[in-house]
């Protein structure tokens, strides 16, 4: 007698997350389009066509920060190489967006402009089928998975972790970009991909694109937070944590730590490439910047504020610093990369559980916290009032090999 | 105290050897087909069973394993009948723990052949297929998962398949609850089966330990100085229970606290060097002028 | 050509005789290919004269009026074909224009005429010139030279140039000897005129010389390419090392990766901007003198920062590696903007003192360049102050015991704490002092640290961590095989191979070059 599985996938949400979400769906889907397209422009509650790319932006920003929630609250394995999967998934579908331009580009030819301009005759043969859209999402989840899965088939299974793992993926996004950035790599070097001009046939410029767009992303990031409820609150994330705190426990136990890592992590891979995806028609440009270690990095600090360990605090502190980093960057744009350094070094020693931490610290003397639904190392300390054995994560591997068991 | 009939209803189930439910016998076997290492298993009749027709669970022969020059183990030869209950003594470096190790397939033996029954060679298993053929292990320092709650720890150890594909899927069943109820009866952690785990006292955390190698349903259990850091009472409650599950389940313990091991009263073997320096029971071996020598020092 | 020019010369023989003024005059036709050969007449006669005129006319100062040839002494006009001084400067006077293939040709033979020069060194200098662009009317030229010449190394250098010009030769038996004499060249040169021989010559004979000769020559061609190779590895490797040490230190004591450390070398470089500045300033007699006194101010001012950083930040993040790897990168950010700050956004200019220019030429095309010699001497300077530190001193002492077990040197009354700081310190200290070697090859700018954190991280993954010898196989390592697999493969592509080398090298074997085996390693 199995439990239906979506049955089981609401139960795994909890009300509350369903309510929520629900909520956020009708404000996504609804909403915005109307605020957008039915409300004048002239009107007061009219939402600008710079709100709604914005949020658009930040939406696929906070799937990135559940992906890397999930594989570093969860796991605790903290990648510094997301940037990689995020461009990857965006180079991926800028293909498919390069084709669409078709003769409208300022060579009036069949090829891109940046092919034109190096003088190649015809497509290199990896752009075959490029302008096919179901092919170009294949490729989105399959290259970025593919790479994450031979990439951590290989440093899983050396047991490569902590600082060792991070700055291994670190290196892994430095030389992808050195690799972007080169003309003959056949993805527009330095500049990348630009001046798309339709999507699926439809004018990208056009406000109802916008806003399909937009809601696209609302419900991509719905999908990514029920999937990685489900994750979390299953056997799997269970095991998952486990592995986290107690590596050789785990496979004493019986269990393959590696195979559970390497599932999270091309799941998380996948999830950031879909993510790029969705951004790259919303900000018209994708480039190998992105790849950029420090691009990447700055995704961890976005889960850090919000709270690592749990879902709601990878979106909050996604939708925090980059609105926060969209105004600073107008306002004063000199101060914005002391702001950041900053926040690093704030959030990590004063607010080690980031906001969601910080609101269940002050929420606790008023309610009994309980055991919330997300499993990870930030679990409160209210259960019995006692303190809790050490810092949460102080079991990190430093090395390549972890605690002796 | 613990009475012998508490134990049968969580090991009535399945136990060891005999005809598992069919949901364990279609979960036992995949496991080890995936691992698929084939040389270890090409010749067995039932892939993953342990051959015990020779009355024997454990085999080692001339294991050599040597940090930097130093000989942790060498040529150790030892065997363990099934349902036998072993201790194991030696000064601090003797090799205890590294003997473990080479058992659980933790440290690959540099020469010298370990066997699990009959066929499976344990020197060319990963930590996890050792475990799933049957092997439990508990550590010198208690390690348990401090972040989960009591009664998830043993669902984690809980004997079933543990491939990713199943752990996503995974439901527990009443007979699931039942098997976890009892254990937890068992180490007397009913009262607490949701608190977490890294809450617990040193000794919950070594019953805990031990309640999660049960629930592994293992045909061997290696047991790491099981009672450090108890007290008096629940040291005794430990060798009832270990009393209780030898038969069944073949135990190998490694202890420095001489009265919980003649509380045990089995066969005793002394590791000295990395070399087996005397067997018999504890009071010979007691007598034995090599070990006193050793213990005593030169 | 070649008999007219054979002629020429014996009839020039008396030195002091006027030149032809009807050969003079051609130096001024309107056809550049008239001037060339009048050049080579004039450069094969060896005649003082000639070599008057021929340098008035490369630096631009030979006229034509009429059929008057002169060139200027002062404020006389010289007759270009008797060097006597003219009475009065000619009118409607022009100057005779020069193109680059002239040029070229004037610099050749003007060589030749030093090559008779009495100065050894200026007949040295004058021979390697000459091992480029020779021509066969050279020919006569050089033998006088090569027949003069007493000092061994002209005399091959000589006899290298002769072969290039009797590759031109009509005769046969000349071009063969020509091209077993050139099997012995360096110069990147001979191995194109044998290319382009092979490709015209009609004789098989001298094809096949031709053959072997280019084999010989792209033999030598390639070795020198690889000691040059050799050499630009071991001096990035000392870079990677200067870089390295420090990290390696603070890992192997305090267990975290410093993200910021590529900016200690930032600000390492920045005191040397600075001190630069100061000895300009204040003190330009003894300028040349600044690096020396940089050395000292970047350490401290590197590790100044790193212990300020140690004391208000990473100790409050033991046992929180992630975290502190977060924290620092933080920090990298804010260094990095007060740089940009305080210096601005560009790169400033950090020049190389007057000693540290110019470079040992060890072959032709491989040239060892003082400051980058200097850099390795500096390296192996720091780190043999570096293993007296740890080996011979007591905070050395404290510094390995924290390494291998921090709990237990706790334990015996190290104060693990202020080991911390002063290994940390330390640490950033001696990437200061990599500041300071970056400066004299590299930009000095915001972001120059930001590269070398995981390259250095690499070096430490790959000696093992707390290994001094590990560290320094492991950057000469990287640093050699790096430059080989550029040569290669081109940049992007050999560091994609490094770093996919290192994943694999971490398969195998997970503690490092030379790993701590046992019991306690694996902890």
């Amino acid at each position: 007698m199995r439990t239906p599985f979506l049955v089981r996938l609401y139960r795994a949400l909890g009300p509350r997350w369903a309510a929520a979400l629900g909520v956020f769906a009708a404000l996504a889907l609804v909403l915005v389009p109307w605020l957008h397209l039915a409300v004048p422009r002239d009107h007061p509650l009219h939402l600008s066509d710079h709100f709604v790319t914005l949020g658009g932006k930040i939406l696929c920003y906070a799937i990135v920060a559940v992906a890397m929630d999930l594989v570093w609250g969860y796991a605790g394995i903290l990648s510094l190489g997301y940037g990689l999967f995020f461009a990857l998934g965006g180079y991926a579908f800028g293909m498919y967006l390069m084709r669409q331009i078709g003769r409208d580009g300022s060579y009036q030819s069949d090829l891109p402009d940046f092919m034109v301009f190096l003088d190649w005759k015809e497509l290199p043969w990896y752009w075959t089928g490029s302008d096919s859209f179901l092919w170009a999402c294949f490729l989105v989840l399959a290259v970025p998975a593919l790479i994450a899965f031979v990439f951590g088939f290989f440093a899983f299974r050396s047991r490569i972790k902590g600082v060792y793992f991070s700055i291994i993926t670190q290196a892994m996004t430095f030389a992808a970009m050195l690799l972007f950035f080169r003309n003959e790599t056949g993805f527009g070097g330095n500049n990348g991909f630009t001046d798309f001009k339709r999507i699926l046939g439809y004018p990208i410029w056009a406000p109802q694109t916008r806003v399909a767009l937009f809601a696209a992303s609302a419900l991509m990031l719905i999908a990514a937070l029920v999937l990685a409820r489900y994750l979390v609150a299953s056997k799997f994330g269970r095991v998952l944590a486990a592995v986290r705190d107690a590596e050789s426990r785990v496979m004493f136990l019986g269990y393959h730590p590696l195979w559970y890592k390497l599932f999270i992590w091309t799941c998380s891979a996948m999830l950031c490439a879909v993510a790029g995806a969705l951004y790259v028609p919303q900000v018209g440009i994708i480039n190998p910047s992105e790849m950029s270690p420090a691009n990447s990095i700055e995704i961890a600090i976005w889960v850090a504020v919000g709270g690592r360990g749990t879902l709601a605090g990878a979106v909050l502190g996604a939708v925090i610093v980059n609105l926060a980093k969209s105004w600073f960057t107008v306002a004063f744009p000199e101060y914005w990369l002391f702001f950041l350094g900053l926040l690093f070094i704030v959030v990590t020693l004063y607010l080690p559980e980031g906001l969601v931490g910080l609101g269940r610290r002050l929420a606790s003397p008023f309610a009994k916290g309980g055991r919330e639904g997300d499993f990870a190392g930030a679990a409160s300390a209210a259960d019995s009032g006692e303190i809790l054995p050490g810092p949460p994560f102080a079991k990190e591997g430093v090395g390549v090999e972890g605690e002796r068991a | 105290m613990i009475k012998r009939f508490l134990i049968d209803p969580v090991f009535g189930i399945a136990p060891p050897g005999l005809v598992l439910p069919p949901r364990e016998r279609a979960a036992a076997a995949p496991g080890q087909g995936r691992d698929g290492v084939s040389t270890g298993f090409a010749h067995l009749v039932e892939p993953g069973a342990v051959d015990l027709s020779h009355g024997v669970i454990l085999y080692l022969e001339d294991i050599t394993v040597s940090f930097d020059g130093f000989k942790a183990l060498d040529k150790l030869t030892l065997a363990i009948d099934v349902g036998e209950l072993r201790c194991i003594i030696g000064p601090n470096g003797a090799g205890k723990t590294t003997m473990m190790d080479v058992i659980t397939g933790k440290t690959r033996p540099d020469s010298g052949r370990a066997f699990f029954g009959q066929t499976l060679d344990l020197t060319r298993l990963s930590e996890a297929q050792i475990a799933h053929a049957g092997i439990g292990r508990k550590f010198q320092k208690p390690t348990v998962f401090g972040q989960h709650t009591v009664f998830e720890n043993l669902e984690l150890a809980m004997k079933t398949d543990k491939r990713v594909r199943c752990s996503l899927f995974a439901e527990l069943d009443d007979q699931d609850r039942d098997r976890i109820a009892d254990v937890l009866r068992l180490i007397r952690l009913d009262g607490q089966a949701q608190r977490q785990a890294g809450l617990l006292s040193h000794g919950q955390k070594q019953w805990l330990e031990i309640g999660m190698l049960l629930m592994q349903e293992p045909r061997l259990l290696l047991l790491d100085e099981p009672v450090a850091g108890m007290t008096d009472e629940e040291t005794e409650r430990t060798a009832e229970l270990f009393l209780s599950l030898a038969g069944k389940h073949s135990l190998v313990v490694v202890e420095h606290d001489m009265a919980f091991i003649k509380q045990l009263g089995g066969k005793v073997t002394v590791l000295h060097e990395g070399r087996v320096l005397a067997e018999g029971d504890l009071a010979s071996v007691q007598n034995d002028p090599r070990v006193i020598e050793v213990y005593l020092g030169r | 050509m070649r008999t007219i020019a054979l002629l020429l010369w014996l009839l020039a023989l008396p030195a002091w005789a006027a030149l032809d003024p009807a050969v003079v005059r051609r130096l001024a036709a309107d056809d550049f290919d008239e001037k060339l050969a009048a050049i080579g007449q004039l450069a094969a006669s060896g005649d003082r004269l000639a070599e008057r005129a021929l340098q008035a006319m490369a630096e631009d100062n030979l006229y034509v009026a009429g059929d008057q040839v002169f060139y200027k002494d002062g404020d006389k006009a010289m007759d270009a074909a008797s060097g006597a001084a003219l009475p009065a400067e000619p009118e409607g006077a022009e100057g005779v224009v020069v193109n680059n293939r002239i040029r070229g040709e004037l610099a050749n033979a003007l060589a030749g005429f030093r090559l008779l020069d009495a100065n050894p060194a200026v007949r040295l200098a004058a021979a390697r010139e000459l091992q480029t662009g020779v021509d066969a009317r050279m020919a006569p030229m050089l033998e006088k030279a090569l027949a003069a010449e007493t000092d061994a190394q002209i005399r091959q250098l000589l006899s290298l140039a002769r072969a290039q010009a009797h590759l031109q030769s009509d005769d046969a038996r000349q071009r063969l000897a020509a091209v077993k004499t050139l099997a012995q060249s360096d110069n990147p040169n001979a191995k194109t005129l044998l290319l382009e021989l092979m490709a015209r010559e009609p004789d098989t004979a001298v094809r096949q010389a031709a053959g072997q000769s280019l084999k010989a020559v792209e033999r030598r061609l390639a070795r020198a390419e690889n000691i040059g190779r050799v050499f630009s590895g071991i001096s990035l490797g000392s870079i990677l090392l200067l870089a390295a040490l420090g990290l390696a230190i603070t890992y192997g004591v305090m267990g975290v990766i410093n993200m910021a450390h590529g900016e200690f070398l930032m600000i390492g470089a920045y005191a040397t901007f600075v001190v630069q500045g100061l000895f300009r300033a204040y003190a330009p007699a003894w300028l040349d003198a600044y690096v020396i006194a940089a050395v000292p101010a970047a350490f401290a001012a590197a590790a100044l920062t790193g212990m300020a950083l140690e004391r208000l930040v990473i100790r409050h993040l033991y046992g929180r590696p992630l975290e502190t790897l977060l924290a620092t990168w933080g920090i990298s950010l804010v260094l990095i903007q007060g740089a940009r700050t305080l210096f601005g956004p560009q790169n400033v200019e950090v020049a190389n003192p007057a000693w540290m220019s110019g470079g040992i030429e060890l072959l032709p095309g491989v040239v060892l360049p003082w400051n980058r010699i200097a850099i390795i001497g500096f390296s192996v300077a720091v780190l043999a102050l570096m293993w007296a530190l740890l080996n011979l001193t007591r905070l050395g002492l404290f510094v390995r015991a924290v390494t291998q077990n921090r709990p237990m040197a706790g334990c015996v009354g190290v104060p693990t704490g202020r080991v911390d700081t002063l290994a940390f310190g330390l640490g950033a200290g001696i990437a200061g002092l990599g500041g300071v070697a970056l400066s004299q090859i590299g930009n000095v700018g915001p972001d120059m640290g930001q590269g070398y954190i995981v390259d250095s991280f690499m070096v430490v993954v790959l000696g093992g961590v707390g290994q001094l010898a590990g560290a320094v196989w492991a950057a000469l390592g990287l640093g050699v095989v790096t430059k080989f697999l550029e040569g290669w493969t081109g940049a992007v592509i050999a560091k994609i191979a490094v770093l996919a080398f290192i994943i694999v090298f971490i398969q195998k074997r997970p503690q490092g070059l030379f790993a701590l085996k046992g019991r306690f390693a694996e902890n």
